[in-house]
């Protein structure tokens, strides 16, 4: 067993696990936290990703001890007094989602995305969120919820600029 | 105004965004504490006889409590063929294989362990030793190798007589063209995978949380499996990740799972990995088509004929009815004066195959619509301009056709017209027109592919397709809403909700739907063949009509007046004596008194035919074959829309995959039988970066068949769209000699195909490097 010391949401975690342990199975089966799902065994479909130190990553490829003296955030720390926060509002005003089962990860990975370039055009959301796989939706009200939310935050409707996940925008993930 | 035809958010999603589903690995209940994990050991080899099986090293594997064999459940029935009697009743199933193995990923024992990490470790320790035997593979496998030898054949049965088809059928056609069709093997891929948990109670009864399409249908599969009765289970529907098709009823896997939480006597849980789901789940279509098409030089449509075989995998499960719809969608949405089909179903040794997006139909449609296209080459004619001309003319009397479907109602020409116009069709002719002339590598294909479909079948003849519903009025202002349908991705809770809050004037918000617990809701036919909406739905808008009918008898006696004489107020959802504001009394009073509720069960004379037609433009690079979809442009007529927005992500969802079957995804076996795509890393699921935005066109021409007017919408998507990229991408270059490409049309069977026709019209056709 190995002590690890991280930020989830927000709070101060310090937990002993396996140092083979996944950061994901650490999220959904220590914490409960269980938005971040498991949905192939090759990095490839992002239905666990998270982030990171502000940055998007798939935590099915990130053990637990790495994820040591760092900072996660879920889709459960995403909103905040019950408010969602505006990429999730615009999935919801587009209709983004049918299954949810892919959601959780395609939030973050969106979230991270937008924090790396506010203002993508259709082609940039397209390639962004590659490594994401919906099966529901065709893609197609994911990309207009990502570009209605970059709207909605160059708009300023999000009090722009002060979400957790952009002050880290350029922290380097170390693990 | 009525919220019906608004455009109302969902009220699901703001659990799926933040906390996120609830789907079966996530379920936490005290009843599964201390559940064992359990995984499955699965063939290697395609074909082989099972020597032995050694769990020994595997029972002392850290944290193993059990492993389970073929011959642990000997006593538990054999699963026969779907369709036994048509299908050879020798090719059956046993829950874990016993003697033999019949494709890579057939589940061979279980390892059951304390946690699920252990689990993983002790597969491997299983040792089973395999006498392989030579696979079985294609769509015209020989008796050298059976698969079943009591079958003694690899062909599990006939849909139609063969010796039936009319030698004459071309007879008087000017032209007759043929081309044989491979409408490739798909993976369904549902982002969650395949999961159950289980846990038997002290009463003898097992619960079991199984992601599905229907709880009922499931529990019935699930009582076949284990020899229970069905009374002695009970099945919870958690969140389901999607389905498409493959998730109806209950798999061996499940049946094992509970039994083996009986054997131990303690809950036991399984999650298949993606590489399992990938070789173990059904997969879909599968199906080889010879179409033959006759005519005549002006582009008369006079005679069809489909050939089909059908790939069942290595058991006959629902793969070995699909036959039976696409014969029945045969003709398409034409009027063919001379139109016949068969099937054949062979067995391979290879995933079994199951229902996929479409079911039987898309295969229906994609072989005509190739059909119509390579006659319109043949002739010189448009392909819209040939589809204009054999469309069914407008009905709204059902309209029967050869193969016995009843079409309820159709408008073909003007899906056709209305769908060419959202495109600019004449433009994109005119702008292909100078790429051609240019001799442009990058050169544009448009495709087109008209198509009428079957959704809401009943269970057969005599069977009239139904759904129940119960509603509920609460004291506190809330209603309950159960369903027999089964949403995984659909929006039921919000849409259900609009239909009772436009009878009851009960906010949407205020509204909850409960399904899939068959304690709660015994009776219900699930989610799958585009049923829900005019059956479920159309049971909730009934059974709501039915609580205000109930309601208002008992607010007369409350009020003392006549029944007659009240109005529902749906501001206030109250009754008040009609000219008397005063004399009121709302149904939150009533429902406080005796419980307001209206079981019911709506029933539809027969199935609905949704149609529509596709439009596709590609460019394909004929340097290296690279194609690229620009655009999708599609019209869907499913009668009456209850929610845009929903109706369009069912759209949205069908058009991605069926596009994806057409271009890009195909699993693939090697000569061996082994799977060469069993991970996403192999697979080509489709991803953002290769489809573009949709362009939605909307027509609606009512049903007679239910109050709403409306028809299934889940599937059309994935049936028009499908042939209308593939015809877009051979449209791209036709002009090169090019006549037909089969599915996926990847870049590599692009570029070969330019290839083969440059080679057929000799070197002075086109450059002969690569």
């Amino acid at each position: 067993m190995t002590r690890i010391e991280l930020t989830v949401n927000g709070e101060k975690r310090s937990d002993d696990v396996e140092p083979r342990l996944l950061l994901v199975h650490y999220l959904r089966e220590v914490l409960g936290l269980r938005a971040a799902n498991v949905g192939c065994d090759t990095t490839s479909c992002g239905a666990c990703t998270v982030l990171l130190d502000g940055e998007s990553v798939k935590s099915c490829t990130v053990l637990a001890v790495q994820a040591s003296a760092h900072e996660v955030v879920t889709a459960e720390g995403l909103s905040t007094g019950g408010q969602l926060h505006p990429v999730q509002a615009a999935f919801r005003q587009q209709h983004g989602l049918q299954c949810g089962f892919c959601t959780p990860g395609m939030v973050m990975a969106a979230v991270g995305l937008l924090s790396e370039n506010p203002h993508p055009t259709e082609e940039q959301v397209r390639s962004g969120l590659e490594g994401n796989l919906c099966r529901c939706t065709g893609y197609h009200n994911i990309v207009r919820a990502v570009l209605a939310a970059a709207d909605a935050q160059a708009s300023g409707n999000d009090g722009s600029g002060e979400q957790p996940h952009r002050d880290q925008a350029s922290a380097e993930v170390t693990a | 105004m009525s919220i019906l035809g608004t455009r109302v958010l969902r009220t699901e999603d703001p659990k799926f965004l933040t906390t996120g589903g609830v789907y079966t690995e996530d379920v936490v209940d005290e009843r599964l504490e201390g559940a064992y994990h359990v995984f499955f050991v699965r063939s290697p080899v395609a074909h082989a006889r099972i020597t032995s099986v050694d769990v020994s090293a595997a029972l002392e594997a850290p944290g193993v409590v059990a492993v389970i064999t073929g011959a642990d459940l000997a006593d538990l029935p054999a699963i026969p063929p779907t369709a036994a009697g048509l299908i050879n009743t020798a090719m059956e199933q046993r829950l874990l294989a016993t003697d033999k193995v019949r494709y890579v990923g057939e589940a061979v024992a279980a390892v059951v362990t304390e946690n699920p990490y252990q689990g993983e470790d002790a597969l491997e320790l299983v040792s089973v030793e395999y006498d392989p035997l030579p696979a079985v593979l294609g769509f015209d496998p020989d008796d050298s190798s059976l698969l079943f030898e009591a079958a003694g054949t690899n062909v599990g049965g006939y849909w139609g007589d063969p010796s039936a088809l009319k030698p004459d059928l071309f007879d008087g056609c000017e032209v007759v063209v043929s081309q044989t069709i491979v409408n490739q093997r798909v993976a369904p891929a549902p982002m969650e995978t395949r999961a159950a948990a289980a846990v038997w109670g002290e009463d003898g009864r097992l619960t079991a949380w199984i992601p599905n399409q229907g709880a009922q249908g499931t529990k019935a599969d699930m009582a076949k499996l284990l020899e229970v009765e069905a009374s002695q289970i009970r099945i919870i529907t958690p969140d389901v990740g999607g389905a498409f098709g493959a998730k109806f009823g209950a798999d061996p896997e499940h049946a094992v799972v509970a039994w083996i939480a009986r054997h131990l006597g303690r809950p036991a849980r399984w999650t298949e990995t993606r590489y399992e789901n990938l070789i173990a789940m059904t997969h879909g279509r599968a199906q080889q088509h010879t179409v033959t098409i006759g005519g005549s030089r002006d582009g008369n449509v006079q005679a069809y004929r489909l050939e089909i075989v059908q790939d069942a995998g290595a058991y006959p499960r629902i793969g070995a009815v699909l036959p039976m719809l696409t014969i029945l969608m045969t003709s398409g949405p034409y009027d063919i004066p001379k139109a016949e089909a068969i099937a054949k179903v062979v067995v391979t040794s290879t995933t079994p195959i199951g229902a996929y997006r479409g079911a039987g139909r898309p295969e229906a449609t994609a072989a005509i619509e190739r059909a119509i296209d390579l006659f319109a080459t043949e002739i010189g004619l448009d392909p819209a301009e040939v589809r204009r001309k054999n469309l069914l003319a407008p009905f709204t009397e059902p309209h029967r056709t050869a193969f016995g479907a009843l079409y309820d109602t159709g408008d073909y020409v003007a899906a056709l017209d209305k769908a060419l116009v959202a495109a600019d069709y004449a433009a994109l002719r005119r702008e292909q027109a100078k790429r051609r002339a240019s001799g442009s590598v990058s050169q544009l294909g448009i495709g087109v592919a008209s198509y009428v479909e079957i959704t809401g079948m009943g269970d057969g003849e005599g069977t009239p397709p139904q759904e129940n519903a119960t509603v509920e009025v609460h004291p506190d202002g809330t209603a309950t809403i159960l369903t027999g349908t089964s949403p995984h991705g659909q929006g039921h809770a919000t849409a259900w909700a609009m239909l009772a809050s436009d009878q009851l004037g009960i906010p949407v918000e205020k509204i909850t739907l409960k399904w899939g617990d068959t304690d709660l809701i015994p009776e219900g036919g699930g989610t799958g063949g585009s049923r829900s909406l005019q059956q479920g739905g159309a049971a909730v808008q009934q059974a709501a009509q039915e609580l205000i009918e109930l309601a208002r008898e008992r607010a007369a006696a409350e009020l003392e007046a006549s029944a007659a004489d009240l109005v529902f107020d749906k501001s206030r959802s109250a009754f008040n004596v009609a000219g008397d504001p005063e004399a009121t009394v709302p149904l939150t009073q009533l429902a406080e008194k005796e419980r307001l509720l209206i079981r019911t069960v709506f029933s539809q004379p027969g199935a609905t035919f949704p149609f529509g037609t596709h439009v596709a433009v590609t460019e394909v690079d004929t340097e290296t074959g690279k194609v690229t979809l620009k655009r999708v442009i599609t019209v869907d007529d499913a009668g009456v829309v209850l929610n845009p927005l929903l109706a369009e992500g069912q759209r949205h969802g069908g058009i991605g995959q069926g596009a994806a079957q057409a271009f890009l995804e195909e699993v693939v076996y090697d000569d061996d039988g082994n799977p060469l795509t069993a991970s996403f890393a192999d697979y080509p699921i489709v991803s953002a970066t290769e489809v573009p935005s949709f362009e939605l066109a909307d027509m609606a021409t009512p049903t007679s068949y239910n109050p709403l007017g409306a028809k299934g919408i889940g599937e059309a998507g994935s049936i028009g769209s499908t042939p209308a990229v593939q015809n877009a991408v051979v449209d791209a270059v036709a002009h090169l000699g090019v006549r037909h490409i089969d599915m996926p049309v990847s870049s590599r069977r692009v570029w070969e195909a330019i290839r083969a026709a440059q080679e057929e019209r000799g070197p002075r056709a086109g450059s002969e490097h690569s």
